[in-house]
């Protein structure tokens, strides 16, 4: 029993660690901004792009870091143009700006590439088979629950020891009294964006050495999913979001183990709203009250 | 005063015949299959998913991305029952014939779409409708993709034929060849008029409060639930005719053709029209109809000016441009093009609509 | 003095209410009346939990022990419960256990006939003057969203209108109705927001801060005012407040509250002189 479950937990375990690199982009945006950044699937996806392109013409050591760079620059450039204008706008204009960003990354996307899937390529030692017990595997399945774990202990350890993870906490619970003790909120919102954006793109060449079809419109579910995990594992907390991502990911696959392959992203949604009604603060999120 | 409003609404009455009339016309001239015929139909089915998006979005403030999931549901409750018997076996070859064994007319299984969409609105409201703001937002996204997952579901295919085309129901095509736009304009017009009479009345003030001030509106008794409730089922039940609408013009119905983009879309071009205008979505749905469809096609050619080639133009360029369009509009123009005013209260005095005088 | 104890002159009664936010006690045992006719004032430094009481008792909180009564009749009724029994730092826990919690949303508490303004205005943002009092006519409607929608309660309509316009008359609003509720000048915003509260036909009305922001000669108009529609409408009043004037002039009797906990009832008179109340919201001298 084990052994015919133990190809799809490795899936789960990998497909997880990939997600919960997109959910920390989430989260840490929400915890933020209070946005939900509909366009990070689609930043990505962009990174998937990247890649193909850049491998193409540059060996991996330069390409990696190259692609890394650019999602950044995209993340970055889509906050400034289209987030910034509407910090003091109602919370509807802003999310609405999110969707409209995503539509227009999908159709430059699908412009840029003709629309025809691409195929990422095989980045250096992440293809290679590897036995483990009884099931075959890709390298990569190893390498990103290790890859996740580093990150995201980084990550939680930037929060709570460094200064500029201080002023990310500080605005994350009071936007308009951190600005007023004289945090630099552009730097702070920027170098949230910058972290997402790094770690969606770092998630993206995992994701893709598995999922090698790259299109447009590829990011959208996942994308979706690691939101879900996010919301589960809390909104604003990061170790929350690779928790859920982990558990959406292994649930996912043993779903499909079960037979219900039409059903594995619907469960993802089942167990959105079951968290929204039972537990909206999720795993390890935090209760905040409106004052009448 | 009294006057005056009566004479506003036979002028705004007369133009809405004559705009029918135009419509007519141009289906009669330019022929069934013309692009411009295209544009009406379709422009005039999201007209109303707009309005009744707008409804919810808009007026109430609740802010749902569930609107495909309510389309998809008024679609295929159109579409299952409207099958000709004689057709049923092909259609659902893979499941015995299926196990829907009657047809109904057109016009009531229009009406049971809505009713059903607005079934499945009351039983998700119940639910989700507590949430506040985003959390509203992707729960509804989320029922829509679970509705959409369930409908291609092999194990009730006899009923939705799984992931399998629906066909062969009555179509814009087969139903009223000739007659396409009139017919669209007055099932939309009649959906429309009914959600502006709901909105110029009590319960659309209700709607109204409690977009701007949830807290205050009960305070003032107004029952937050019963009302959000309200809207919420009473702008699916439009959303549901509207998907049936669509499923007209499609001529083929797939669950898949019902994505999250399709609400995201329906969304912007609310908000390109004005979230609380209904004239605003209307105007809004026929002009980005009338650009993705239409008018920008020629971005997408590959021209060449003597023996210099247009740099640019190429295949998906329209849409680049269309949606750099749409995030100017959201970006500098938020109020969109009515903002919260109608067309047709334009010109007189501002708010005057319902003002201090007793009608 | 006023008439004290139960029965047909008591409009209002709060008996032992505390309000627990996780370690954080707002209202401490707090015990309060108001009667028939009666203007009173609850006032007390700031942050003394005075709106927290309005929210108890307007049922956007739930308390976390004690009662409250509306006519005689219970509309919240509370005792700690789940985590709470634990973290309870109040008293007479006891007195509520046996008896079965109430609780009413606030729109039903308004149906009943307790209406209230707010600290920081809440007016409709996107609704006109008019409009906005019209909304508070909305909760005692007979139609349905099908009678509505079709007009067949014109008559209904019609005199919903008719009242919100004669309201608005009333508080000297009728020239402005139709310009958007933000627009005006803060003064009359108040005052639009109480024609709004009386529009839910209150047999009790809650006041919070209605003075806020206004210079002495509002302030004075808005005394006269307050007593004008007691008397109009036949109500009771119940008003926070910080303009001293205003509360002494009009008041038949004040609670006055610190920390969450009432420190001195009485008379505009008594008050004035009681040390405790002097002491509260000036310091005690050092010397």
């Amino acid at each position: 029993m084990f052994d015919t479950l133990l190809p799809y937990l490795l899936a789960g375990i990998s497909v997880g660690g990939q997600y919960a690199l997109i959910a920390v982009g989430y989260t840490l945006v929400y915890g933020i901004l209070r946005l939900i950044n509909f366009a990070h699937g689609d930043i990505f996806t962009a990174a998937g792009f990247f890649m193909v392109y850049l491998a193409a013409a540059l060996p991996p050591i330069l390409a990696i870091p190259l692609v890394i760079i650019l999602t950044v620059v995209l993340g970055f450039t889509v906050e400034r143009v289209a987030y910034k204008p509407l910090r003091t706008a109602p919370r509807m204009s802003i999310m609405i700006s999110a969707i409209g960003v995503s539509y227009l990354l999908q159709n430059l996307m699908w412009y840029l590439t003709g629309g025809l899937a691409r195929q990422y390529p095989v980045l250096p030692g992440l293809g290679d088979s590897i036995q483990i017990g009884s099931a075959s595997t890709k390298v990569v399945t190893l390498v990103t629950p290790v890859v996740t774990v580093i990150l995201v202990v980084a990550l939680v350890l930037l929060i709570k020891r460094t200064k500029i993870g201080m002023a990310m906490r500080a605005v994350s619970v009071d936007f308009e009294t951190a600005q007023l003790m004289g945090i630099k909120i552009n730097s702070v919102i920027s170098v949230t964006f910058i972290i997402g954006s790094a770690m969606a793109a770092i998630g993206s060449m995992l994701y893709f050495t598995n999922y090698t079809a790259v299109t447009p419109t590829i990011g959208a579910m996942p994308g979706l999913k690691a939101f879900v995990a996010a919301v589960f594992g809390g909104i604003g907390s990061i170790p929350g979001a690779m928790i859920g991502a982990l558990i959406i990911g292994i649930c996912e696959n043993l779903i499909k183990a079960a037979g219900l392959t039409m059903f594995s992203d619907a469960f993802t949604f089942a167990l959105l709203i079951v968290v929204l009604l039972v537990r909206p603060t999720g795993l390890f999120g935090e209760k905040t009250r409106e004052k009448v | 005063m009294k006057k005056t409003g009566n004479r506003r609404l036979i002028i705004s009455l007369a133009v809405v015949a004559l705009i029918y009339v135009a419509g007519f016309i141009v289906e009669q001239t330019c022929g069934s299959k013309s692009m411009a015929v295209t544009v009406l139909q379709k422009g005039a089915v999201y007209a109303l998913i707009a309005v009744s998006m707008n409804l919810l979005n808009g007026f109430t403030g609740l802010f749902s991305l569930g609107q495909a999931g309510f389309m998809l549901i008024g679609a295929y409750s159109y579409a299952i029952l409207t099958i000709p018997m004689a057709k049923r076996a092909a259609v659902y070859q893979y499941y015995d014939g299926g196990i829907v064994q009657f047809t109904i007319g057109m016009i009531p299984a229009l009406l049971v779409a809505g009713v059903v969409a607005a079934l499945f609105a009351a039983l998700i409201g119940m639910p989700v409708l507590r949430l506040k703001g985003d959390y509203l937002a992707i729960a509804t996204l989320g029922f829509a993709e679970i509705i959409r997952a369930f409908i291609q579901w092999d194990a009730i295919g006899p009923l939705t034929n799984g992931s399998n085309l629906l066909k062969t129901y009555p179509t814009l095509k087969t139903a009223m060849p000739g007659n396409t736009v009139l017919f669209t304009f007055i099932v939309v017009g009649i959906c429309i008029g009914l959600i502006l009479l709901l909105i110029n009345s009590t319960y659309g003030r209700a709607f109204k409060a409690i977009r701007d001030d949830e807290i205050a509106a009960e305070a003032m008794g107004i029952n937050l639930f019963h009302h959000k409730q309200m809207a919420f089922v009473i702008s699916c039940f439009f959303a549901g005719i509207g998907g049936a609408l669509l499923a007209m013009y499609q001529g083929t119905l797939q669950a898949n053709g019902f994505k999250s983009a399709m609400t995201y879309e329906i969304l912007l071009i609310v908000v390109i029209g004005g979230l609380g205008s209904v004239s605003g979505s209307i105007i809004a749905s026929f002009l980005f109809i009338a650009c993705s469809e239409w008018w920008l096609r020629f971005l997408d050619a590959e021209t060449m000016i003597g023996d210099f080639k247009v740099p640019l133009l190429a295949p998906g360029f329209r849409m680049v441009a269309f949606s750099v369009v749409i995030m100017v509009v959201v970006l500098f123009f938020r109020k969109g093009i009515m903002g919260d005013r109608e067309l047709w209260d334009l010109g007189s005095r501002r708010k005057a609509k319902g003002g201090s005088d007793i009608k | 003095m006023s008439e004290k104890i139960n029965g047909e002159n008591n409009v209002l009664r709060l008996t032992d209410i505390t309000m627990q936010f996780g370690g954080v006690v707002a209202i401490n045992n707090l015990s309060l009346e108001v009667n028939t006719g009666e203007i009173v004032a609850l006032i007390g430094p700031n942050g003394a939990g005075k709106t927290t009481a309005f929210n108890c008792i307007t049922g956007v909180y739930e308390p976390t022990n004690g009662a409250v009564y509306f006519h005689g009749k219970p509309i919240a009724v509370n005792h700690p419960q789940g985590k709470m029994v634990k973290q309870y730092s109040g008293i007479n826990a006891d007195k509520y256990k046996n008896q079965k919690a109430v609780v009413y949303t606030p729109d039903k508490i308004t149906h009943m006939g307790i209406a209230r303004t707010f600290q920081n205005i809440r007016l409709f943002k996107s609704q006109t003057a008019f409009e906005n009092v019209l909304i508070g006519t909305h909760l005692r409607r007979t139609s349905n969203f099908l009678t509505a929608s079709f007009r067949l309660n014109a008559k209904e309509e019609k005199a919903m209108r008719e009242k919100a316009r004669n309201l608005l008359e009333i508080v000297g609003l009728a020239d402005v109705g139709d310009e958007l509720a933000t627009s005006l000048p803060y003064g009359k915003q108040r005052r639009l927001e109480i024609a709004r509260a009386l529009a839910t036909d209150p047999t009790l009305l809650l006041l919070d801060e209605p003075a806020a922001g206004m210079n002495p000669q509002e302030t004075d108009e808005l005394g006269e005012f307050i007593v004008d529609i007691k008397n109009k409408f036949n109500l009771t009043v119940f008003m926070i407040e910080h303009h001293m004037n205003l509360v002494m002039d009009i008041s038949d009797r004040i609670y006055v509250l610190d920390f969450g906990k009432q420190i001195a009832e009485g008379t505009p008179d008594e008050i004035q002189k009681n040390p405790v109340v002097i002491a509260a919201y000036l310091g005690v001298d050092e010397e």
